[in-house]
């Protein structure tokens, strides 16, 4: 595995929040009772008078978002992704959605980095519903890094933006700050014989796909995808016409997230075979994050096999 | 007292256009939601014409009062005041509820003048209006927030979320208005989910409760408001006991005309709000 950032996401984000908080008098956070574990209590102590924290009301939290956000403020609401997405979904999509309201959404803990708290923590259907609401932004950032810009780019864009975090340090991708442009995806490393298309923490899983199938002569390139919604559409379809085949790697059921994405594009601009990396439609248990990640298909193993697949559809497409 | 009077009178017969244009409004589209709009007809007129500092001209005025109409669905009777009171012009009451009309079946603050927050899904006003309450704490604003729920509304768990919340921060810029016309879709709301004793869930949650015995009376309503607006430290709840379908005798108290279950009737409806 490559080296672990030494920042996890979510502290990454408090940074990034105390940041753009320090510039924008009128940027607030908010939390319903897990700012320890989202970390908005490190902006909590250096702003104490710009966080709120709701109780264990997600949804009164979200609409209060709203109502702030109406009067001019830039409110970033935070707790699990899964109480977002789902508890408070009718608020998010009502009042913060159909109203273009400035409100930022962290939802942490996305995927299974709630890894021993189990699948009722566990965030996998969170991006497919986030994804289907109209004016939506949705942003995947793959490292601490990354999380940091796209903090400062979906505070620095007016309306409705969802980013989503990893609680846990992953592993490095991005060597230095890069700007985040929201719409973009971009390449990591080149390749000719197909392109893997990730986002969050399986962009590191990725390259390290890429390795090994480059030790074997398979020449892969590999992009990432931070901004699901709105999609790289561009950036597809280039790799379809040029690579003629697409593994999609996400942390998110196989419905409705990057792969459901990806296909739809490919589908509508230049049919090559797409093949899905994703969770096979199923809860997971409580585990190390890691290990969750290896046992429900997520592996560079994974990826690797479905390059495998991917070729070989190549191969009899042209037979 | 004579200009009191004179104030009252005027009200009352701004409240009487805003009631026919509401039922003008629901008969034009052929639906509706005639028994919560007709409810609060005096509510919102007594805000709009009287209480809101507000500006037609500059309908996101930073400084402006605002409105949130939790109970959506009584946006007929938001949509008369705020045209009547000028920020859009009566035409679009023909195209209330129609493609390509500004006015949506629940109000939608990016299309109409003067809405404050788009609502509908019912539990999520209180909220949105205790966020502007605090923006206007934290920007150093002096308006005030007003917000109208359903007495139904009241059975989602979000309104208490927001109840406890409001009293745990001392919002006192915020006044809550409960348009307690005890019937709701499916029927009476004591037969569906009873809310009772609904003062002393207010209070119990932190709330100063101001009982308006008659939510028509122009007087009362007026008298309610001034009291809520002198309440320190806590925020403050109007329950106004009102009468579904207000003013339209064979509406009034029907949870069959919660929305429009008769189009036949409609322009009977219209005859005798407009008679008289």
């Amino acid at each position: 595995m490559r080296p672990l950032d030494r920042l996890a996401m979510r502290d990454a984000f408090a940074q990034a929040a105390i940041e753009a908080a320090e510039r924008l008098p009128n940027l607030i956070v908010l939390d319903a009772d897990v700012s320890k574990s989202t970390k908005s209590s490190v902006f909590a102590q250096v702003f104490p008078n710009r966080f709120l924290n709701v109780g264990i009301a997600e949804q009164n939290m979200v609409s209060i978002a709203a109502g702030l956000a109406a009067a001019g403020m830039i409110p970033v609401v935070n707790t699990f992704s899964m109480l977002l997405s789902m508890r408070a979904l009718d608020q998010i999509r009502q009042s913060v959605a159909y109203t273009r309201l400035n409100v930022k959404i962290m939802g942490h803990y996305g995927g299974y980095s709630a890894g021993p708290e189990g699948p009722t923590h566990h965030a996998i259907e969170d991006l497919g519903i986030i994804r289907s609401l109209p004016n939506m932004t949705l942003l995947v950032p793959c490292d601490a890094t990354e999380a940091r810009a796209a903090f400062h780019a979906a505070v620095a864009s007016d309306g409705p933006c969802y980013l989503r975090l990893c609680r846990n340090p992953v592993p490095r991708v991005l060597e230095a700050p890069q700007p985040f442009v929201i719409g973009q995806g971009y390449q990591l490393r080149g390749g000719w014989d197909l392109t893997i298309v990730a986002m969050g923490v399986m962009v590191a899983r990725a390259l390290e796909a890429a390795d090994l199938l480059s030790a074997r002569g398979i020449d892969a390139r590999v992009v990432a995808m931070p901004s699901l919604k709105p999609l790289d559409r561009a950036l597809v379809e280039r790799a379809a016409r040029e690579t003629g085949g697409i593994v999609t790697a996400e942390e998110h059921n196989i419905y409705g997230g990057l792969g459901s994405a990806v296909a739809e594009v490919v589908a509508e601009t230049a049919p090559v075979p797409v093949e899905r990396v994703a969770i096979r439609d199923c809860f997971a248990e409580s585990g190390d994050y890691f290990e969750l990640l290896d046992k429900y298909g997520l592996g560079v193993r994974d990826i690797e096999a479905a390059a495998e697949r991917v070729l070989r559809r190549k191969m009899d497409a042209r037979v | 007292m004579g200009e009191d009077a004179e104030r009252i009178a005027l009200l009352e017969a701004q409240a009487k256009a805003v009631r026919r244009a509401v039922v003008e409004m629901i008969a034009a589209a052929g639906s509706g939601h005639p028994g919560g709009g007709l409810s609060a007809v005096e509510i919102v007129t007594v805000l709009y014409f009287r209480v809101l500092r507000v500006d037609p001209t500059r309908p996101r005025w930073e400084e402006r009062d605002r409105f949130v109409l939790s109970k959506g669905h009584g946006s007929a009777a938001l949509y008369a005041a705020l045209s009547l009171r000028g920020f859009f012009s009566p035409e679009e009451f023909r195209r209330f509820r129609q493609t390509g009309g500004l006015l949506q079946g629940h109000p939608d603050m990016r299309k109409v003048p003067g809405v404050d927050m788009s609502s509908g899904s019912l539990g999520q006003g209180l909220s949105a209006a205790l966020g502007m309450a605090l923006a206007a704490r934290y920007l150093g604003r002096s308006y005030r927030t007003y917000v109208l729920l359903g007495d139904g509304e009241c059975q989602e768990g979000q309104i208490w979320e927001a109840a406890m919340a409001a009293a745990h921060w001392k919002v006192d810029n915020l006044t809550a208005i409960l348009d307690y016309n005890r019937v709701q879709l499916d029927g009476p709301v004591g037969d569906i989910m009873e809310l009772e004793p609904l003062a002393a869930k207010w209070q119990a949650f932190g709330w100063e409760v101001i009982d308006c015995p008659d939510g028509h009376s122009i007087g009362g309503l007026l008298h309610a408001l001034e009291v809520a607006r002198t309440v320190q430290g806590r925020p403050a709840i109007i329950i106004a006991r009102t009468v579904k379908g207000k003013g339209v005798s064979f509406m009034e108290h029907q949870a069959a005309w919660h929305g429009v279950s008769d189009p036949s009737r409609l322009p009977e409806a219209v005859r005798e709000v407009c008679g008289g």
